[in-house]
Parts: structure tokens; C-alpha cells; sequence
């Protein structure tokens, strides 16, 4: 059972703990950083709940460990709103949208649409609904999260 | 819903991994970790030790050489998605690689793991079987290559012996203006598929000069369907020779499990290699 020193950036932040091998990302983002707002799942990649940004790139913080984002920078719902918690675009869509109910899957479907939204700026609903295939929602049916981003992406791009 | 304690490692160069592989016991190799870390968070795979690759020289990248492609093992399958040098010279598995998992897992899943990962259903080794590809594998023994018909020995097993690792994957391209086609069916988008087909045809002026069918999801390892390949070969492209060949799915005596029986998959594996071989003749210009 190996411990590592862990360096890395969260948010533009950074930050160094200590952690045995085994530890998830994302439960290195919530018990060893404290950053609840990445909620954990199904554990098994499946949910998306924990999706994060690593270097950019959506991943999923239950399927790796915190020792392998040594050096790297992660991006976490926390990140996604400005100066005093003010909803960046994306994250106020989904408030006049309904694009949420209980909440639980919401982290990880923004990280998912923001990734989207800076790669394809204009995606159709098919691209919408494909990039979300990978983020399981039990409440919405998913018509207001669909709504919220193709509404984000209009207003991003001032349409 | 945690994995076992285990050590980790992250050597920098091929030389180090190996000679960890080959001293370690109870170690495995992690590379994008999008099926082995699920395995061990639900413990089904408890190790020791994980040599991670991610950090290992010379493992990533696309080049092509003497009318081969040869992709390193730690290429993820999203770049391997938005490589130019894939859509132009191998489109199948461009195509192919849109089925896999979600664009979360295909940013860390790699080639060399969903090749030693082995899983039944899945959409790269069907591909590699299709243009009858070489593994490249070194250990601290030596390296050595692998045609990909030796390379799948049963249910998720490798000729990969455990101090050994998967360095890259060397693909025969096809002439220019080849059809391809991939098509597979899944309950849910994303999900593993429950039969796949993959088709490589080569037919100048809508002859039939060579066909690669190959299907996933039937058996514990990707299955040449070579009966159909042989009656192929010389014909026309046309809707009647299409459906021929794929009829020749219908011999089949595929896997059953709690997802499918083997009668519903052998329905599949006709209709998704029609369907595959459509689309492979209208992409080498032939007209249905």
C-alpha cells in the first residue's frame, strides 16, 4: 500500500496532501480537498456524476486516482461560477430551464456541456443529447437540460 | 465499492516498466484504466501492484510508414477520433470509435488497454481483426509481434503474458478508395454492444476484389466471417450478393447471456453485416 505526495491544480488553485494509492479522484476532491460539489455515483463510470474537467477534458474522477492527476489541472463544478458565486451562463440556463430537480446528477452534467459548449459552440440537439448519453439523470427526463444548453450555446454566442 | 490497497508505480521508460513487470508480484498494467478501474473498484481485480503507463515514453502517437499505421498503445481513443491521419487512411475506425463508451471514457481509454482488455463486445479489436493487424508486445525478455488471429486466445484473454506489455498496434492500410462500414446495436447509447459488425471491402469498378467481415459480440473473441469474405470475392456490389453474404451469418452458433440468447444474436450478425456491407459498398462507389 504505496502513499504519495499529490501536487496538482483545482480550479486554479494549488494544492498538495498526501494520499495512499487506492483513493479515487474524486474522492480526493471531497474528503482529502473538501470539494463536495463532484458527487459520487455509481463508482463504476457508468453515471457521470463525478465527471470532471482534467487538463481540460471531461473524465471520469471515479475511474482514476488521485496519484495519476499528479502535475495535472482539474476543473470541478466549484470552478464553473464567477466572483461572488454569481451562475456563469451555462449554470443559470439550467436554473431558467428546469434543467434540474433533485441535483444530484447536475455537476456532472455541466462539466460535460462545458466541454462541449467550448469545443462545438453551435451543436445541434443530436450532439447535445450524444455528449450527455455518458451522464444519467432520474428526474428531468432530460428535455429541460437539453433546453438549458442549446439555450446556453445561443446565448454564448449571443444569438 | 473501493478498490483494494495496492501500490502504485509510475516508471518513465519502457525499460523501467518491464523490468517492474518482471519482478513484481501480482501486478497488472494500467493504461487509460476505463475498464480496469471499474474492475477494481467493484473487486473483481484485486492486484498488488499497477505499473502505470501513462508517463512512458514513446507510447503515444500516429505515424504512418510503407503502407502501414502504426498507432502506440497509449494513443486515447479521443484523439485517435480527431486524428486526421485516422480519418483519412483508416475511416473504419473512425466510425467505429464514435460506438465507444461516451466521450468521457474515450478521453482516457486507450487503444493498447480495449486490445488487452479483450471484452467481447468491443469495438477496437474488431476493427484490428478486420485489417488483420500486428501487436507489437516487449517485456523485459524481448519484444516480439503477434498477428491479431493469435492475439485474442479466449474470454478476455491475451497472448499478453502479465510481465509483458502492449506497446502498439500496426494496421495494413487499404488502397484509397476502400468502403467501410461499422454498425452495432446496444440497448443504450454508449452501453456495451450486445453484436457489432465491422466491414473493410475493396472493389474497383464495383467488383470485388477483397472483403474484411468481422463481428464482435458473438463470441468470446472477434469472429472473421470468412465464408462470407470467399463468396464475396469476384462478385458485384449488389443488393443480392449483399444480402448472400451476409446470410452466411446464420451458421453462426454465437454466445448466449443475460443480455441476449444466441438466436437473437445470430439475427443480429445477419442484419448488422448487411447493414455494415451496404454501407462499405456505397462508400467504394458501388450503387444499390
Amino acid at each position: 500500500m504505496s502513499t504519495h505526495a499529490i501536487k496538482l491544480s483545482v480550479n486554479g488553485k494549488p494544492y498538495e496532501r498526501s494520499a495512499e494509492a487506492r483513493i479515487t479522484l474524486a474522492d480526493f476532491l471531497r474528503h482529502e480537498l473538501g470539494l463536495t460539489g463532484t458527487h459520487v455515483g455509481c463508482e463504476h463510470g457508468v453515471c457521470g456524476a463525478c465527471t470532471v474537467l482534467l487538463d481540460g477534458r471531461t473524465a471520469r474522477a471515479c475511474l482514476m486516482f488521485a496519484v495519476q492527476a499528479q502535475g495535472r489541472e482539474i476543473t470541478t463544478i466549484e470552478g464553473l461560477a464567477g466572483a461572488g458565486g454569481k451562475l456563469n451562463v451555462l449554470q443559470q440556463a439550467f436554473h431558467e430551464h428546469h434543467g434540474l430537480q433533485c441535483g444530484f446528477c447536475t455537476p456532472g452534467m455541466l462539466m460535460t456541456l462545458t466541454e462541449l459548449l467550448r469545443d462545438t459552440p453551435d451543436p445541434s440537439e443530436v450532439q447535445v443529447r450524444d455528449a450527455l448519453s455518458g451522464n444519467l439523470c432520474r428526474c428531468t427526463g432530460y428535455g429541460g437540460i437539453v433546453a438549458a444548453a442549446l439555450a446556453a450555446a445561443r446565448s454564448v454566442r449571443g444569438a | 465499492m473501493k478498490p483494494a490497497p495496492f501500490d502504485y508505480h509510475a516508471p518513465r521508460t519502457l525499460d523501467e516498466a518491464a523490468g517492474l513487470l518482471a519482478t513484481l508480484e501480482n501486478a497488472k498494467v494500467l493504461a487509460g484504466g476505463q475498464s480496469l478501474v471499474p474492475m477494481m473498484n467493484f473487486r473483481y481485480v484485486i492486484v498488488d501492484h499497477l505499473v502505470d503507463l501513462a508517463q512512458v515514453e514513446g507510447l503515444r502517437g500516429i505515424t504512418i510508414a510503407d503502407g502501414v499505421l502504426r498507432i502506440g498503445a497509449m494513443t486515447c481513443q479521443r484523439d485517435l477520433e480527431f486524428s486526421p491521419e485516422i480519418e483519412t487512411h483508416c475511416p473504419l475506425m473512425r466510425v467505429a470509435l464514435g460506438h465507444i463508451g461516451h466521450r468521457q471514457t474515450r478521453n482516457r481509454g486507450t487503444i493498447g488497454g480495449s486490445l488487452v482488455h479483450a471484452d467481447p463486445a468491443a469495438e477496437l479489436p474488431a476493427v484490428c481483426v478486420a485489417y488483420d493487424a500486428t501487436v507489437e508486445i516487449a517485456s523485459a525478455r524481448g519484444k516480439r509481434d503477434v498477428p491479431i488471429a493469435e492475439f485474442s486466445v479466449g474470454f478476455m484473454a491475451t497472448a499478453v503474458e502479465p510481465d509483458e506489455i502492449a506497446t502498439a498496434i500496426k494496421l495494413p492500410l487499404w488502397p484509397a478508395g476502400h468502403g467501410y462500414g461499422f454498425h452495432e446495436f446496444a440497448r443504450r447509447r454508449g452501453d456495451f454492444a450486445i453484436a457489432g459488425a465491422a466491414v473493410l471491402v475493396d472493389a474497383p469498378n464495383g467488383v470485388v476484389k477483397r472483403a474484411a467481415i468481422t463481428l464482435c459480440g458473438i463470441a468470446t473473441t472477434p469472429v472473421r466471417l470468412s465464408e462470407a469474405e470467399t463468396a464475396l470475392a469476384g462478385k458485384k456490389l449488389d443488393v443480392a450478393n449483399i444480402k448472400a453474404a451476409a446470410a452466411t451469418a446464420r451458421a453462426l452458433e454465437p454466445i448466449s447471456d443475460i443480455h441476449a440468447g444466441a438466436d437473437y444474436r445470430r439475427h443480429l450478425a445477419e442484419v448488422l453485416a448487411r447493414r455494415a456491407l451496404t454501407d462499405a459498398a456505397c462508400r467504394a462507389g458501388a450503387t444499390l
